[in-house]
């Protein structure tokens, strides 16, 4: 269950790997929808540790135009509950994180990423 | 009294892989309900736990906050143990968002002083060095409790990065043992990232001294 939330917050560590190192590109995605408790004050309290660029930009490459470029000034309900699907309610079961910058990929398996580096990639 | 959490999922099998909480678990679960008032006081967003075994701590701790919903991120180096850990959240009603990592190395790029609440029940029994290395790197059961010299090769490794991870009224509790050397633990700590400390529970159990140490600004 790797939800937008927990990939909002992964980057590449890779030895050497510091810039372009985020988001990671999503790939060979087994998607799944599961539903979760709405609660528009655990969104609110989340909204300063987001990256929101990075957030639209894979949705969308999911196929989820919901979410506007711009973060909203104001979070009205409307917007809070389309943020909270795209945040919590989507989830990546199969496929693999692909580091934009050194092209190393990250696989996700029963829905658990693995992040693990090989000796001599370790920064 | 918070329940310790729903573990009647979990097998002898996975116990052979993954550590079965004992004595130390509970030094951290009693600190944890201790604080409990001061925990929700933080208003925390983000909670991490580094090396979430069965799942126990992390799902205990969101019984703690209760109403206040948190993101629960775990990292475990043993991929059966962030099996488990995802597990013992669906049996206990939480999203305990799991990954396989060393430590917190694929969050801190983001997580840089974002992180209100981190757990941390380390391999803290003294060992030979190499004795150590090859249990992390075996990615088993041994990584759960063999800390190399002092018990504290792993934890030192995690604890240069603490003062990156958390957020400006961010709390971090770490378990340790006596043979640690606790007070050059929070010393250290106090004076290479100037975070200050307390301990906030002590207790023996059978040959070992345990402790649960909060760190904070």
């Amino acid at each position: 269950m790797v939800r937008l939330i927990t990939h909002n917050l992964l980057a590449c560590h890779a030895k050497g790997c510091t810039s372009n190192n985020f988001p990671l590109q999503l790939k060979d995605v087994q998607l799944e929808q599961r539903e979760a408790e709405f609660n528009p004050d655990f969104l609110r309290r989340f909204m300063p540790k987001l990256d929101w660029g990075a957030l639209v930009d894979t949705a969308r490459q999911l196929g989820d135009d919901s979410l506007p470029l711009e973060q909203p000034e104001m979070f009205d309900d409307d917007f809070l509950r389309k943020l909270h699907h795209v945040l919590l309610e989507v989830s990546v079961e199969e496929g693999a994180m692909v580091c934009p910058n050194c092209s190393h990929i990250y696989p996700i398996s029963n829905g658990i990423p693995n992040m693990l580096l090989a000796e001599n990639e370790i920064g | 009294m918070i329940p310790t959490p729903d573990l009647s999922h979990l097998s002898r099998k996975d116990y052979d892989d993954v550590y079965e909480p004992a004595e130390d678990t509970f030094v951290l679960l009693d600190a944890l309900e201790q604080e409990a008032p001061k925990l929700k006081s933080l208003n925390p967003a983000v909670c991490l736990e580094i090396g979430s075994g069965s799942g126990c701590v992390s799902a205990f701790l969101s019984r703690v906050l209760e109403p206040l919903v948190v993101l629960h991120l775990c990292t475990d180096i043993n991929p059966i143990a962030a099996r488990c850990t995802v597990s013992t959240g669906l049996q206990n009603k939480v999203s305990l968002n799991a990954m396989i990592s060393d430590l917190a190395s694929p969050l801190s790029f983001r997580l840089h002083g974002k992180v209100d609440v981190i757990l941390f029940n380390p391999p803290y029994v003294p060992t030979w060095s190499e004795e150590a290395d090859e249990a992390q790197e075996r990615h088993g059961i041994a990584g759960s409790w063999a800390g190399g010299l002092s018990g504290m090769e792993v934890t030192d490794r995690f604890l240069k990065t603490v003062d990156q991870l958390l957020s400006p009224q961010g709390v971090f509790y770490l378990v340790a043992i006596k043979e640690n050397n606790v007070p050059e633990l929070r010393s250290g700590m106090q004076s290479r990232f100037q975070l200050q400390s307390e301990i906030v529970l002590q207790r023996r159990a059978g040959r070992e001294h345990l402790y649960t140490i909060k760190f904070f600004r």
